[in-house]
């Protein structure tokens, strides 16, 4: 059966066609786009994903408002019965705001948006989103930001660590984010915030400090796993 | 009833924003500035009813996050001007 994925879009969203695309590309099967006003998911989703942007401006906080949009009603529905969801910038920002991933984006430490490729540390090799990678590599893939500054109390931190919910570290922290966490899971691994932008690295084409095809591994890592489920 | 929300980061957090501020007051000349923290104030009307409860929630749900933000309630009844 075709793999059933759907992007989300909140008035904002400037990245949703770059995930669609990554999605398809990876997938063969057309992504379902689904619009913030939307009550409902479509049924039988495999993977739900929230694009970066700047959801309702970005009023009152990153993500604040879009976290209270039906739709997110219905993807916090979704996550909890299982279904994977991956935010990206944005959308991880989204994802705190909603509850579904612990801690919060701040404004980057050194208050100007960061728009650069960056080196990323794996750190969990065992999700859905990461087991195709190794321990020991690193990535590289776009990051472009305001409030990229990944915060969470300490008890928080420690059991993000202890439980291997680190999916990402930046090698050379851009915006100060505690521990240089790029990217969280959640306890159960299904869900996947990260400020790095994989939707943008997916084209072997693409200059090297444009991307490269980093980006794409963790769309065919966890479309792989699902497909095989 | 008119109702302020201050809504402020927790103490311990680090306010890169506040910092920038503080810097810019030191070069603007201005000595003697010890801290410098930014939040956000929130003014409603809201029906004469409305209970603390609510108003509670509405600050813990959406006006702040509790993640990494505190805030304050204040009612300004009394603050009507006379006439």
């Amino acid at each position: 059966m075709a793999f059933k994925a759907a992007v989300i879009t909140f008035p904002g969203s400037n990245c949703d066609r770059d995930m669609a695309v990554a999605i398809e590309a990876v997938s063969g099967a057309p992504a379902i786009r689904v619009w913030h006003g939307d009550a409902d998911l479509p049924a039988g989703l495999d993977f739900i994903a929230l694009p970066g942007g700047f959801s309702y401006g970005d009023y009152l906080r990153s993500g604040a408002m879009a976290a209270k949009s039906p739709i997110l009603r219905a993807v916090v529905a979704a996550a909890e019965r299982g279904v994977p969801v991956l935010g990206v910038c944005n959308g991880f920002q989204v994802l705190t705001e909603s509850g579904l991933l612990p801690g919060a984006l701040m404004r980057n430490a050194g208050q100007t948006f960061v728009c650069r490729t960056v080196e990323l540390k794996v750190g969990n090799t065992s999700s859905l989103f990461t087991s195709g990678f190794s321990a020991a590599e690193t990535l590289r893939v776009p990051v472009a930001h305001h409030d990229g500054n990944y915060f969470a109390d300490a008890a928080t931190l420690d059991e993000l660590e202890s439980a291997d919910r680190v999916a990402f570290r930046y090698s050379d922290n851009p915006n100060g984010s505690l521990r240089d966490i790029a990217g969280v899971l959640s306890a159960n691994g299904r869900v996947l915030g990260m400020m790095p932008h994989p939707e943008r690295a997916i084209e072997p084409a693409a200059h090297a400090s444009m991307g490269g095809t980093d980006g794409r591994r963790l769309f065919e890592n966890v479309i792989g796993n699902l497909v095989a489920a | 009833m008119k109702v302020r929300i201050l809504v402020r980061l927790k103490p311990g957090v680090l306010d890169p924003q506040g910092r920038a501020v503080h810097h810019s007051l030191g070069s603007l000349g201005f000595d003697g500035v010890e801290d410098v923290r930014i939040g956000r104030m929130i003014e409603m009307d809201v029906a004469d009813g409305t209970s603390d409860e609510a108003l509670n929630k509405m600050c813990e749900q959406l006006l702040a996050n509790m993640v990494i933000e505190d805030f304050a309630i204040e009612k300004l009844d009394g603050e009507r001007a006379p006439a």
